[in-house]
């Protein structure tokens, strides 16, 4: 694991491991992908997103790679806008992708549940003001359908607007005559995926294996046909 | 009350049998009869008795009803069906029924026959498992599915047959005269899980969702493997020990690889041919869903006339086509075939179970063996516990999620054997295998043993072990969006991570399938609407709109209809009286009035003093109204009588499209009309604004100043009020693409001036948009109680809500003076 030159000191990775729950391993083959990314930088721009050549298919690209400089998805807080994020922040970020352990305690399983929601939500409140409005809902459901160029933005909107109309029928059985829907809060958000086992199914397999030489190549290749 | 009624269906089900049951014993006499008079034929019989002709299908059907009748007798009874699955309860009528055919014939004169189960049943429940199988669930757990599919039936045959052989070695049984490879014969028959059993138990017990995948997919899957090990242990029986060497060997590893593979690739050709047939049925939709029914029966023929396994064939020829031809076909074949496979394959589950527990009642084939009858017990029990847990402690390893402990406990209690194992317990060869009735027996016994106390043990234990259940609830279209954005978010990150999983190789699946599978088995008009947050967005549609019709129904024959011109008159009315407050307010009303009554209807330039020529008209206009609206119901349902007509080829029900197209924009403007208002209030600022703005500029008297408690009110009518039958049959908006009226996109109201102005253009007479009809002016200081209150009608997402307020509304406008009055404000409140 010390074959790269600028890769981080065992301190570095005790900390990173307890900080992310990431075995050495994994945190090592993420560091070789993020520099892979970044070009053998220390820090990694959006820019560097747009390498990945499989990404460019997925109509929710934006939302994702905007994840990943969302400050409150950091732990630390940082205060201006981010531009590019360390490794730390990546492997961050990456941990919300983490499978539950076996031995998992049942609060820390509400715990881990409530951050992959957190970082959900996130994502889809993209002016970070603490609801998802019907203009970001739309926005989310736009993007997704974006993929299927036959249906066109008003079904998008429809479909919005109807899943929109069931979350206030679902969050507010009946609403007080002064009071109107404004978007959806992260406890609505909690609520409204509650028979949703986000614990079990968001979830990527980590692999303990540096299986990323072969994936390099394909990689750099990637970024040389650009 | 429900036991007398109960007691009387027994009687008529046995009754219906006892029918069926003596003519066979008149049988000869009338045979011998027929004879005697065909001989010598002296004038022409009025009524013959043609027994003989008719009695093979007469037996059938008469059978097929009797069993239906037992199944309507235990479904009647919930309590007990509660505690006691279906499934134990149609083979214990079985035994009843046994008992009745034993008692008057003194002998088993009906049983469940391999060829009748292997042929005619067991088909039905294939393809329907296989049509109705959930995709995406059945092949993330393939992987754990074959291991348990193959090794573990290859463990539950090699250890039964072994410890048997053992137990006999020891002294177990006492004397029996079988050998070894008759035990692993018998093993391996008795080895596989069953999928009709598993079904029937499972689908009242709502385990979570991967487990019942693993459960189920293991009894379908496992059936190749059972095939495989029977007819290769069958044909060692008949070779003898002694000739048995490496080469038979490896013939009948190799013989395993091409009966399942060569079974599933099968299937997975007639799936595909399947595809191309439904895209090219246009123009003969009313017999579409035959073809799936054919094609899908001769991929399970086929494959059995291959010697390939049919089961696996046909699983895989529903797995393959369902999402093509479920977007090939039209709307109706798609309920059609799913209805109608339900009925074949529900039908076929309860004639099983019925038959299975006549079979039991047959003195000849009962050969009692304790020692033998228990030790198999024991064994299937134990062993299916070890080797589930065997097997799944190396897959959690690699398991994102890894199963728990309690899933596997009921996985292995989920070992149910049936119908199958029965079937090719009969099928032995009684010269080759000289205690077959005893393996027969002792099938049928660990059969009824695992369906009937293990699926009535299952519930409690279910409960008790707290096995996490499946959300029963259908995924709410929210839950649908999340589940998307789920899928492309897992792909996104693995690919930065840069890791290929799963997701990668579902993404690329997926890219491959659109690009190429869709384009080659898919029709081009299909391939638009392949999404299924549309299509939940569609169901959800289309239930309201039934929802709504219903709510109507109740409140009288198309009372909606009837509610609409009602409110319209009092809006009329109210309009009349709130006249020098408001008089621009309900322009928009006066032009449905226009329309309805275009005789009444003089080409003013301006609104509002329009409005003021039809106050002299008020209480007569209300009359004219009533009559008209009287009328137009008539005229309604007459063209929906009109209807009625008998053709082959065409589905006469309901294709009235004009009526569905109404009612589901009906539906459509009511949603996205509360919508409007929740997303009114959320953009306040701007709406007050311009809103405000162009209403000055349109209204040419300047008056604006509105009551916020008339308004409201408005707005509730109007919301509630579709709009005029009289023209809702426009041609436009095609049923295709109902849901997406733009015109009623919830955004555009926000610049809703375009209404007016149009409105100005159309004083022609020409019909005014449908939004023009309903949307209601709005200004300033409406709009912040004017949001909430429509929230909260709409928060229970349900009609009847709205509809209160209308009637409220409704006595309100009788009980109103006519026109002349000063404005009641408060008096109408009250």
């Amino acid at each position: 694991m010390g074959s790269l030159q600028s890769s981080p000191s065992h301190q570095d990775y005790v900390d990173l491991a307890e900080k992310t729950g990431f075995s050495f391993e994994q945190i090592s083959i993420l560091h070789k992908r993020f520099k892979q990314l970044s070009h053998n930088e220390d820090k990694l721009r959006r820019e560097h997103f747009g390498q990945i050549t499989d990404l460019h298919a997925n109509p929710i690209r934006e939302q994702i790679v905007e994840a990943f400089f969302d400050r409150r998805n950091f732990y630390q807080e940082i205060e201006e806008p981010v531009s590019e994020i360390s490794f730390e922040n990546f492997l961050v970020v990456m941990s919300n992708f983490r499978p539950p352990s076996d031995n998992m305690s049942q609060e820390k399983l509400v715990k881990v549940r409530k951050e992959k929601l957190r970082f959900l939500f996130n994502m889809h409140d993209t002016d970070k003001d603490g609801t998802i409005t019907l203009e970001e809902y739309r926005h989310v459901v736009e993007e997704l359908l974006s993929y299927y160029e036959a249906l066109e933005t008003e079904t998008a909107r429809g479909i919005a607007d109807a899943a929109m109309l069931e979350v206030a029928s679902i969050t507010r059985g009946h609403m007080e005559p002064d009071e109107f829907y404004e978007g959806i809060t992260f406890e609505h958000f909690l609520k409204l995926l509650e028979g949703f086992d986000i614990e079990s199914r968001m979830n990527i397999r980590f692999m303990n294996m540096d299986t990323t030489t072969l994936c390099k190549l394909e990689c750099r290749n990637k970024v040389c046909s650009e | 009350m429900g036991l007398h009624r109960h007691a009387g269906l027994w009687l008529l089900g046995s009754a219906m049998l006892l029918c069926c049951v003596s003519p066979l014993k008149a049988e000869l006499k009338n045979s011998q009869h027929e004879s005697h008079s065909n001989s010598n034929i002296t004038g022409i019989s009025i009524v013959t008795l043609k027994w003989e002709h008719v009695k093979a299908p007469y037996l059938v059907a008469v059978w097929i009803l009797v069993c239906f009748l037992c199944k309507l007798v235990i479904e009647a009874n919930h309590h007990v069906t509660s505690i006691i699955p279906e499934s134990a309860l149609l083979i214990c009528a079985g035994f009843i029924l046994g008992g009745i055919i034993w008692g008057a014939d003194h002998q088993q004169t009906f049983s469940l026959t391999p060829v009748v189960f292997f042929y005619y049943l067991l088909p039905s429940i294939i393809v329907d498992s296989g049509y109705h199988m959930p995709n995406k669930l059945f092949f993330s757990n393939l992987g754990a599915i074959l291991v348990h599919a193959i090794i573990g039936t290859c463990w539950n045959a090699a250890t039964l047959g072994l410890s048997l052989w053992g137990c006999q070695k020891g002294g177990a049984m006492g004397d029996l005269d079988i050998g070894l490879l008759q035990y692993l014969l018998f093993g391996s028959l008795i080895a596989a899980v069953d999928p009709v059993a598993v079904l029937a138990v499972f689908e009242q017990v709502h385990v979570n969702d991967v487990l019942f995948i693993l459960v189920f997919g293991e009894s379908l899957l496992n059936d190749g493997v059972t095939v495989v090990l029977f007819n290769v242990f069958d044909a060692f029986v008949t070779l003898g020990g002694a000739q048995i060497d490496a080469v038979e060997i490896i013939k009948g590893i190799i013989s395993f690889f091409v009966v399942a593979f060569g079974g599933s690739l099968l299937g997975m050709v007639f799936g595909i041919l399947m595809c191309f047939l439904t895209r090219c049925t246009k123009n003969i939709e009313i017999i579409e869903p035959g073809f799936i029914f054919v094609v899908g029966y001769l991929s399970y023929l086929t494959a059995e006339m291959l010697s390939l396994s049919a089961i696996l064939s046909c699983v895989f020829c529903g797995v393959c086509c369902q999402k093509y031809i479920n977007a090939n076909m039209n709307e109706n074949s798609v309920k059609t075939v799913k209805y109608v496979m339900k009925v074949l394959a529900n039908g076929s589950e309860t004639m099983i179970f019925v038959f299975l527990g006549i079979s039991a009642i047959d003195k000849t084939i009962w050969v009692w063996n304790t020692g033998f009858i228990l030790l198999t017990l024991l064994f299937i029990f134990v062993y299916r516990f070890i080797g589930v847990f065997l097997l799944t402690w190396p897959l959690n390893r690699y398991r994102l999620v890894p199963l728990e402990f309690i899933d596997q406990l009921i996985m292995g209690f989920g070992g149910l054997r049936g119908a199958v194992a029965y079937g090719l317990a009969v099928m032995m060869d009684e010269k080759k295998i000289k205690e077959k009735n005893l393996m027969v027996s002792t099938t049928l016994i660990v059969v009824f043993f695992t369906v009937i106390i293990q699926g009535i043990l299952m519930k409690p234990v279910v409960t008790w072990l707290k096995v996490k259940r499946a959300t029963l609830h259908d995924l709410t279209l929210i839950e649908k969006v999340q589940n998307r954005v789920f899928d492309h978010m897992l792909v996104a990150v693995e690919d930065i991570s840069g890791q290929i999983g799963h997701n990668y190789f579902r993404d690329k699946w997926k890219n491959f399938e659109e690009k190429w599978m869709m384009w080659m088995l898919m029709k081009p008009s299909a391939r638009k609407t392949q999404d299924h947050v549309f299509s939940v967005f569609h169901q959800l549609n289309l239930k309201d709109a039934v929802e709504y019709v219903t709510e109507g129904e109740r409140s009288g024959s198309l009372e909606f209809i009837r509610n609409d011109s009602v409110l319209i008159d009092f809006k009329k009315k109210l309009g009349d009286d709130m006249l020098d407050a408001m008089p621009d307010v309900t322009a928009d009303t006066s032009f449905d009035q226009g329309i309805m009554l275009p005789f009444r209807r003089d080409p003013v330039p301006s609104v509002s003093l329009e409005m003021h020529e039809q106050t002299m008209n008020g209480l007569r206009e209300m009359e004219d109204l009533n009559s008209h609206h009287l009328l137009q119901e008539h005229l309604y349902k007459g063209r929906k009588q009109h209807r009625h007509r008998f053709s082959r080829n065409h589905l006469s029900i309901n294709t009235d499209e004009d009526e569905v197209q109404e009612i589901f924009q009906r539906t459509m403007r009511k949603r996205l009309e509360s919508f409007k208002s929740a997303k009114m209030g959320m953009a306040l600022p701007k709406t007050i604004s311009k809103h405000t703005k162009k209403e000055q500029q349109k209204t040419p008297n300047g008056k604006n100043r509105i009551s916020v408690d008339e308004d409201y009110e408005f707005s509730e009518a109007d919301s509630a009020s579709g709009y005029d039958p009289s023209f809702t049959y426009r041609a436009g908006g095609g049923i295709e693409n109902p849901a997406f009226m733009a015109d009623l996109d919830p955004v555009v109201p926000l610049q809703i001036p375009p209404w007016l102005a149009e409105a100005e253009l159309d004083s022609g007479g020409v019909a005014p948009s449908q939004r023009a009809q309903t949307r209601p002016p709005l200004t300033a200081g409406d709009l912040r109680r004017l949001a909430p209150l429509r929230i909260s009608t709409q928060s229970t997402d349900s009609f009847m809500m709205a509809d209160i307020p209308d009637a409220e509304q409704r006595r309100d406008s009788f009980d109103l003076p006519p026109p002349p009055p000063p404005p009641p404000k408060d008096g109408y409140h009250q």
